[in-house]
């Protein structure tokens, strides 16, 4: 074994990408409109949601641009608003929510499993074009004046006292809810009904599992955001009260439900993230990882224990003392099973051989950076300090940290990880380290002095604050100019590298799990022979075994 | 293991359906007929479970109403009419009853009583409909549609609405009481149309399924699509089961 | 779940970790339900419709809702149970049937949990 890095490529000079393979095997539009195949409608879903990150984040550049002065001087206080409204909407129900599963999910879950597809083709398409239809409401939206409630359309603002586009937005929300739907419940079929022979429920690798307690959260959490949705359009259309006061409605019927969907919305974000680093630090660490059962299990620990805590968003909107402390309680519990996986991985990593490779760069930023948010999240919990943090920057810095910091991070991880195996390219590694390191360095710039000037008090969703506070905006905004070319890098050189990548081979970081077993990109059909699994995830001796009775390099 | 992914620019090909025999309806990702019907029907299963809960953000939100303003949701239920709405649940249950009965058909191959079946399914489900549309007919002609010239007087007054007052003999409500009547048939006319939206599209499938059935395609063996249809007919039911008694029997001893 | 599988076994079907004689694993045909249950079924939800109606119309006071909610909970298991084939169906539908159900009570339980303790019966 080498030196710093594991990564064994196949001889460049003779090295081919393979003719035959899921992108060269039909030419033509339609033949990717039309597609049941998981993995080119994971490429259709990959290309549209950095289209709306790139969007989302331009959003975010404004916001931070606004920041860098006491005033609301950049734009007005009602423009400012459309902003981070549209930010919240795009990142949250366009870029983060289907970011790993309809990407990484729908690329290699049938992989993993020894499949042909996933369960449901037809409905898989059908996913990507409620998405799109979603989003063209969301652009539409943008251009014909925004909607300025924020993205949780707390009520009776969204209901009554605005003039904007709430119901061009929730229909947006409503159909991109369905296509997430569809996935999470393609998901299920697929992992239930369709593992090859011999791939048992715990030999499943740990990205399956994630996405598999995701996937639950889709089917029966979003269902319920629909309602919602569906109960504001009645009521800002014809009136019909259930949120009005004066016509003896209830507003925090409307936040009931709406974050009956919304906590659960945020495993659905984070968990098939997890996933991605359960892999990634395996691979990078050369040992499998620990506590399979523990980390397997907490991922569905998650998921059931995340609807029972919606209530924390609300602690401060006058819902009764007895129901804060039951939900408070619950909230802290929900820590518990997201602590256990980041004690697993750093097991894993304990005596591992870890060598630095982009994808482990990124792995190692989401633990520190997830645990940070992930702890700040305890604070929140407890009634008494959330009365004072909630509605200031300490929440957004909390959500941003595991939400980029966390999430997006993994994201990343992931699409260097499985960039071999999707476009049989390796990446640049020298430069994509470098991007990795601007990103963490950005990153903390920007979202960590937002924790100090939210204890301090500064309210979010405000375009101007007290003057005291400018010196730590300041550094925010330049921490998030800095994030922005650590995120604008890797769209550069991974486009590059489609022409100009080096030929990854089958297995270039000679990783266990069935999709590094076939060629790069793969065949349509994944496999040409439904295999029969033997083995555990992560077994890398029996790796070093087939290694020597047949060489997969080259 | 056996696999042969490889590096090999030489796939290899199925030939048509030489090399493995599975029937026509058998689609390619499967491995099995067995696997395909077991794959479906677990995901219609997982549909309905959305339904479950896109309903029950509907059921909670009438919990909490009917807790707050009770005398409004009595005299608002005293405004449906028992009649219409039993005779409704009798025609729904016995089109589940058809509905099941078709599914039978399907599994002993008995294409004319399948379509006999889905066709009697189909007429309950428009009989259905057709008694909703008279009852909403009956609320616009008295004003109790929200938002719409909506009318609090058969609440204030009762007598003036003497076909419920003569059964009921309700006293009249206070103002704010008598306003948080619009909330009830708010609640109606969501939990309702809803249904009513749902029961719509199962009629356009049942339509389908008729003329698909009397071609012979779901009595050759081949059945999910009968079957999980009838699920989707049977959850239609179940939902009604609940609105029945909650809307319509609010305190309706007289 | 079986772990004793032999990899060298010819596999006729895919995906299983259980014995192939475990009945309650698989929703394809094995059983079909005969009409005779059918039609003692729906007659039963006729008559159960007949009786929620007679029930309300007595005066029962708080018993009523209870009387009417149980009723319908009874007609709509037998629904679940023979015409939507679950008592037939696998482990897994009833498991999936059991977390749908599970999942709403939730959403009820907790939200009303919130009205209850601090606005209850009273606005």
């Amino acid at each position: 074994m080498s030196s710093s890095t594991i990564v064994s490529l196949p001889d460049q000079s003779t090295a081919r990408v393979p003719k035959v393979n899921f992108l060269t095997k039909e030419n033509g539009l339609l033949s990717w409109l039309l597609t049941g195949d998981h993995k080119r409608i994971a490429t259709l879903y990959l290309i549209s949601i950095t289209f709306f990150f790139a969007i989302g984040g331009v959003l975010a550049g404004l916001i931070r641009l606004e920041l860098l002065t006491p005033q609301s001087d950049l734009m007005a206080t009602d423009t400012y608003n459309k902003v981070f409204t549209m930010h919240g909407v795009i990142m949250i129900f366009l870029f983060l929510v289907p970011s790993v599963p309809a990407t990484l999910g729908n690329f290699l879950i049938p992989i993993m499993i020894g499949a042909k597809d996933l369960a449901l083709p037809k409905i898989n398409l059908l996913s990507w074009y409620l998405y799109v239809v979603g989003g063209i409401l969301v652009l539409y939206t943008m251009v014909s004046g925004g909607v300025d409630t924020g993205w949780t359309f707390t009520t009776p603002l969204s209901t009554h006292y605005l003039n904007t586009n709430v119901l061009s937005t929730g229909l947006a929300i409503f159909v991109a809810g369905f296509s997430s739907i569809f996935t999470g419940l393609n998901f299920l079929v697929t992992i239930h009904k369709m593992r090859a022979p011999g791939m048992t429920w715990f030999r499943l690798p740990l990205f399956v599992w994630a996405n598999y307690a995701a996937s639950i959260l889709m089917v029966l959490g979003t269902p319920v955001l629909a309602i919602a949705i569906v109960l504001v359009a009645l009521e800002r259309t014809i009136g019909i009260g259930v949120f009005d006061p004066a016509k003896g409605g209830d507003p925090l019927l409307f936040q009931h439900l709406f974050w009956f969907y919304s906590h659960p919305a945020v495993y659905i974000m984070i968990l098939p993230g997890m996933g991605v680093i359960s892999e990634v630090i395996s691979t990078f660490s050369r040992k499998r990882v620990f506590g399979y059962t523990a980390v397997a299990f907490s991922s569905v620990a998650i998921a059931v224990f995340g609807f029972f805590v919606w209530e924390h968003h609300m602690f401060i909107m006058g819902v009764s003392n007895y129901s804060t402390l039951v939900f408070s309680l619950l909230t802290m519990l929900v820590a518990v099973p997201s602590a256990i996986k980041i004690f697993n991985w750093s097991f894993t990593l304990y005596k591992g051989s870890i060598t630095f490779e982009t994808p482990m760069l990124y792995a190692f930023g989401f633990m520190g950076l997830f645990t940070i948010g992930g702890l700040t999240g305890v604070f929140l919990a407890s009634t008494g300090t959330d009365i004072h943090l909630t509605e200031t920057y300490f929440i957004v810095a909390h959500f941003h940290f595991v939400m980029v910091g966390g999430m997006l991070m993994a994201f990343l991880a992931g699409i260097h990880f499985w960039w071999p195996k999707w476009t049989g390219r390796m990446y640049p590694e020298k430069i994509s380290q470098l991007a990795a390191l601007v990103t963490f360095i950005g990153f903390n710039f920007t979202f960590f002095p937002q924790f100090i000037v939210g204890t301090l008090g500064m309210p979010r969703r405000y375009a101007a604050y007290p003057a005291e506070f400018q010196v730590l905006n300041v550094f925010s905004t330049a921490g998030a100019t800095i994030l922005g070319v650590g995120y604008l890098l890797p769209i550069l050189y991974l486009t590059w590298s489609l022409k100009y990548g080096e030929i990854a081979g089958s297995n270039p970081w000679q990783a266990t799990g069935l999709e590094w077993q076939i060629q790069s990109p793969p065949l349509t059909e994944n496999f040409t022979e439904i295999p029969i699994v033997d083995h555990d995830a992560y077994d890398y001796e029996w790796l070093e075994r087939k290694e020597k009775e047949v060489p997969s390099v080259g | 293991m056996t696999v042969h992914g490889g590096t090999s620019d030489q796939p290899v090909v199925h030939g048509a359906h030489a090399e493995h025999e599975h029937p026509p309806y058998q689609r390619h990702h499967f491995e099995s007929m067995e696997q395909q019907v077991d794959a479906t029907s677990f995901a219609m299963w997982l549909f309905l479970l959305t339904e479950i809960m896109f309903f029950g953000g509907l059921f909670t939100a009438y919990l909490i109403f009917r807790n707050w303003y009770y005398p409004a949701f009595v005299a608002g239920s005293h405004q449906l009419s028992i009649l219409w709405g039993t005779l409704n649940t009798g025609v729904l249950i016995t089109s589940s009853f058809t509905m099941a009965m078709g599914v039978w058909c399907a599994e002993v191959r008995r294409k004319g009583g399948l379509v006999l079946c889905l066709v009697l399914t189909f007429v309950l489900g428009i009989v259905f409909l057709g008694i909703k549309t008279i009852e909403y007919s009956e609320k616009i002609e008295k004003h109790h549609v929200p938002g719409f010239h909506y009318s609090l007087k058969s609440f204030t007054d009762p007598q003036s609405d003497p076909e419920v007052y003569k059964d009921y003999r309700d006293k009249a409500l206070a103002p704010d009481m008598a306003r948080h009547t619009e909330v009830y048939f708010s609640l109606y006319f969501a939990m309702t149309g809803m249904h009513a939206l749902h029961m719509i599209i199962g009629i356009a499938i049942l339509g389908f399924m008729i003329y698909k059935a009397q071609a012979g395609a779901y009595t050759t063996g081949h059945i999910t699509f009968v079957e999980n249809f009838g699920l989707y007919w049977h959850s239609v039911d179940i939902i009604w089961i609940f609105l029945f008694p909650l809307l319509y029997l609010i305190s309706r001893h007289s | 779940m079986s772990t004793h599988h032999d990899p060298h076994q010819p596999q006729t079907h895919t995906g299983h970790d259980h014995d192939p004689n475990e009945q309650d694993v698989h929703d394809t045909l094995n059983h079909i339900v005969s009409p005779v249950i059918y039609i003692v079924v729906g007659a039963a939800l006729l008559v159960l419709t007949g009786l929620t109606v007679l029930a309300a119309t007595f005066e029962l006071g708080p018993w009523n809702p209870v009387i009417a909610l149980f009723i319908a909970c009874l007609k709509a298991t037998i629904v679940v149970l023979f015409f939507m084939h679950v008592k037939y169906s696998s482990k897994l539908t009833k498991l999936t049937v059991g977390a749908g159900l599970f999942t709403f009570l939730t959403l009820l339980a907790m939200t009303l949990s919130d009205y209850a303790s601090r606005a209850w019966g009273r606005w």
